[in-house]
């Protein structure tokens, strides 16, 4: 958009504030090497299946991983089989309850040993997994604690029942919280879990195993099988599971939509997105823009919900483009376990690559590409800047496809009807946000789009009472809230 | 610099200016969030000292009492004599002939007074102009007025601006602040219109609060102003400083404050020339951590002096 002239007033806001280094030093000790927890014991897996996890922020290996095979997974949904048949399954609400208060207290206690390890393990910062990710999961632990004694209000006017043995396969941008998202209602209903977290995080769903021990929770209830795709097929495909609950990629949701079909398996799909974050003229445009950093730069922008498309109204754009590029020059780009750092490490070197090609695809396209922090971006590890892409199309790569990166694609529109075009020329549809001060559109535009969530004024919120979940190729089922308990139950 | 004059385009505009709480809460739980430590802490700590405006505004305050803010102002702590001055004493317009004795003639600590009706703001304008005047005369670098907030919320947006720009003039060459009283205001909305109102009818400064009233200098209401004088200097080139006052008590708040400052005006605003702190006992907490840092430990808060 418009350069400045060298004339007009300018802000030095980056290096306005250099701040020294403030790590967090809680003592998080990672294992060497990481097994499998089935039927309550932890084991170490087989020697041969180990791969390598690295730490994003140095490219340094973290430890050593095994693999489940199917022989593995099998003894993991047999253990959940057995557990669901002879206590957990018809153990009274209330008590189950019990044990899921448990679990969120203890949570919250060990929640700085967590964040420590979250960080290390995604490379996310430690501002964003003590702030964000570990209260969230244990809010979801105490809202679907509150709901275990509650369950035939869950659908009104029936009786529910427990679904069974569920399988998990959760992704790497929020290891501990994705696993809370689907623990939590599932346990809370009756089922029994055998949960695979992604391959390149592993290392707080194994502490999480230690917690479900301290609060004694039955051995069986929940088990964890380490591994990368393989394994996962070898969950979904194994035939004593009643359930298949996967967040990852849209790509992989069609894999296992396709393997279960037809097998009587229950399915829920949370998937990618392209987020339209929709700016108005009329809002509150500060506030607007911090809406967009927190849609795009929260988590490195590894988010399926992330506000990856900007849609500004033509008017204010190059306005809005200069108060953005000045708040993202106060953002801090480095080591995650610094306390101050804002933006951190990608999750891996393939998604590293990933993110870098689409800003490729995105230059050759014709896209101009503007990257800017408040500090050097590291040599060392998985980073990329944030990045604004400007004068792309709506028929640009970088604008159809997901990128899953701190890129955001930046486009503009003249009337409400066009946003409202532009927002859902998209194949994905899980999140969108709308920036106005003024009721009567927000409303309007907000119900006109397709998409599973909308955010007034407001990015990248969350709430264990509210339900979360995508249409179209973003996937089908909610988590979260009263219809986060439906894909776990039966109607009797 | 010639009288602003009041157009009600202008007024428009400054109303158009829209503020959404929630998020303003979010932005500025991120600045809380900052983490500053070591020689970073060491540095904003001094900077902070040096941008105290040491207030006394009471109804019992003395000649007597005056002299021993000056002399604090002048050297906070006589063990660490390195330690900056404070920018400014802030005290009703009586005083300031006491504190221009106990400064000196060539003091580089400003003297500062509430003048305009201070608190309220409800006296007649001539008397206002009459009373800055007199102020400025008797050895006052800067004014700190208060906007009549009555005029401000039932629309008179023309007389809060008029009044303003009578001051200004008053004032002559002394550094104007104006303070909008931000508790009375009830919405950031308000804050953010009150803020281009005083900075377009020619304020140097616009501070948040007489201290008087609760809430004072939330870091909400701050941010919204910041915003304020970055519009203004972008649009115009004319820095605008900023004052907070009133229940800024702890060094952490004041460093919050900064981090606020640098990441919304930038450097050219981390000085006393631009940012100040209304305050009276910030100073102590204020010694109290730079003490921590040279000594390795906390001493006893009886250490320093409390007035």
């Amino acid at each position: 958009m418009n350069q400045q002239k060298p004339s007009d007033p300018t802000l030095k806001l980056r290096g306005a504030l250099p701040l020294a280094p403030a790590p967090e030093r809680c003592p998080a000790p990672v294992p060497e090497r990481l097994g499998h927890f089935i039927g309550g014991e932890v084991v170490p897996g087989r020697d041969e299946s180990l791969f390598t996890s690295y730490e994003p922020a140095t490219g340094e290996p973290l430890c050593q991983v095994a693999a489940a095979d199917a022989e593995e997974v099998d003894r993991a949904v047999t253990a959940a089989r057995s557990a669901f048949d002879r206590v957990w399954g018809g153990m009274p609400g209330a008590e189950r309850g019990k044990y899921l208060y448990r679990i969120a207290r203890r949570i919250q206690e060990r929640s700085r040993e967590l964040a420590v390890l979250e960080s290390r393990d995604n490379g996310k910062p430690i501002r964003e997994t003590r702030d964000v990710d570990l209260p969230l999961v244990a809010a979801h632990f105490f809202y679907y604690a509150g709901w275990a004694d509650k369950l035939d209000y869950a659908i009104p006017g029936q009786r529910v029942r427990p679904v069974g043995v569920a399988g998990q396969i959760i992704p790497w941008n929020f290891p501990l919280l994705m696993a809370a998202w689907k623990l939590a209602p599932a346990l809370a209903t009756g089922n029994t879990v055998v949960l695979k977290p992604a391959e390149t995080t592993p290392l707080t769903a194994m502490m999480l195993a230690e917690i479900l021990a301290e609060a004694e929770l039955p051995p069986g209830v929940v088990n964890i099988v380490n591994g990368a795709g393989a394994t996962g097929a070898a969950l979904v495909d194994h035939p004593g599971v009643d359930k298949i609950a996967f967040t990852g990629s849209t790509e992989v949701g069609r894999i296992i939509t396709r393997a279960t079909a037809g097998s009587g398996k229950r399915l829920t799909m949370e998937l990618g997105g392209k987020g339209a974050n929709i700016v108005f003229a009329d809002a509150a445009l500060d506030q607007a823009v911090e809406g967009v950093i927190d849609g795009i730069f929260f988590n490195q922008g590894q988010v399926c919900c992330a506000g990856s498309r900007l849609l500004i109204e033509e008017g204010i754009a190059a306005a809005f483009l200069d108060r953005l590029k000045r708040r993202i020059e106060t953002l801090r780009i480095g080591d995650p376990l610094d306390k101050n750092t804002d933006v951190g490490a990608l999750n891996s070197v393939e998604q590293l690559q990933r993110v870098q090609r689409y800003i490729e695809i995105g230059r050759r396209q014709g896209a101009a590409v503007w990257q800017g922090s408040a500090c050097p971006t590291p040599e060392q590890g998985y980073f990329v800047a944030p990045t604004l892409l400007t004068g792309v199309q709506q028929t640009d790569t970088v604008v159809r496809e997901e990128i899953f990166g701190p890129v955001l694609s930046v486009l503009t529109f003249r009337t409400p009807d066009e946003a409202i075009r532009k927002a859902n020329d998209t194949e994905y549809g899980l999140a969108a946000s709308v920036w106005t001060e003024k009721a009567s559109k927000l409303f309007e535009v907000a119900h006109a789009l397709n998409s599973g969530v909308v955010w007034a004024n407001g990015a990248n919120l969350f709430d264990p009472a509210s339900p979360f979940g995508g249409m179209r190729h973003s996937g089908f089922g909610r988590e979260g809230g009263i219809a986060g308990l439906w894909p776990y139950l039966e109607i009797q | 610099m010639s009288t602003a004059t009041f157009r009600p385009s202008d007024a428009q505009q400054w109303h158009s200016a829209r503020v959404d709480n929630a998020t303003t809460a979010r932005r500025v739980a991120r600045a809380r969030a900052r983490s500053i430590k070591t020689e970073a802490k060491d540095r904003l700590l001094r900077l902070a000292l040096s941008m105290v405006d040491l207030t006394t505004l009471e109804g019992a305050d003395s000649p007597g009492r005056v002299r021993a803010l000056c002399r604090k102002a002048v050297q906070p702590f006589a063990e660490m004599p390195e330690l900056p001055h404070v920018a400014a004493v802030c005290v009703y317009p009586t005083m300031v002939p006491w504190a221009g004795q106990a400064l000196g003639a060539d003091s580089p600590v400003k003297i500062a007074s509430v003048a305009t009706g201070f608190p309220s703001g409800l006296t007649p304008l001539p008397i206002k102009l009459e009373e800055v005047q007199r102020t400025v005369g008797l050895g006052a670098d800067e004014i700190d007025m208060v906007i009549d907030r009555g005029a401000f919320l039932s629309g008179d947006d023309q007389r809060v601006f008029e009044e303003i720009a009578a001051i200004k003039e008053a004032c002559g060459g002394a550094t104007l602040k104006v303070i909008l009283e931000t508790g009375e205001l009830g919405t950031l909305d308000h804050v953010a219109a009150a803020s281009r109102l005083a900075i377009a009818a020619g304020a140097d400064f616009i501070k948040t609060s007489t201290g008087k009233i609760k809430p004072a200098a939330t870091m909400e209401v701050g941010l919204v102003m910041l915003e304020a004088i970055r519009e203004h200097f972008l649009a115009t080139g004319r820095a605008v400083g900023m004052k907070p006052a009133g229940g800024i008590r702890t060094a952490k708040s004041a460093l919050h404050w900064l981090v606020l400052v640098a990441e919304t005006l930038g450097s050219d605003w981390m000085t006393p020339e631009r940012f100040r702190f209304g305050a009276s006992s910030l100073v102590g907490d204020l010694l109290h951590q730079i003490a921590r840092r040279t000594d390795g430990h906390y001493a006893s808060p009886r250490r320093f002096s409390v007035d």
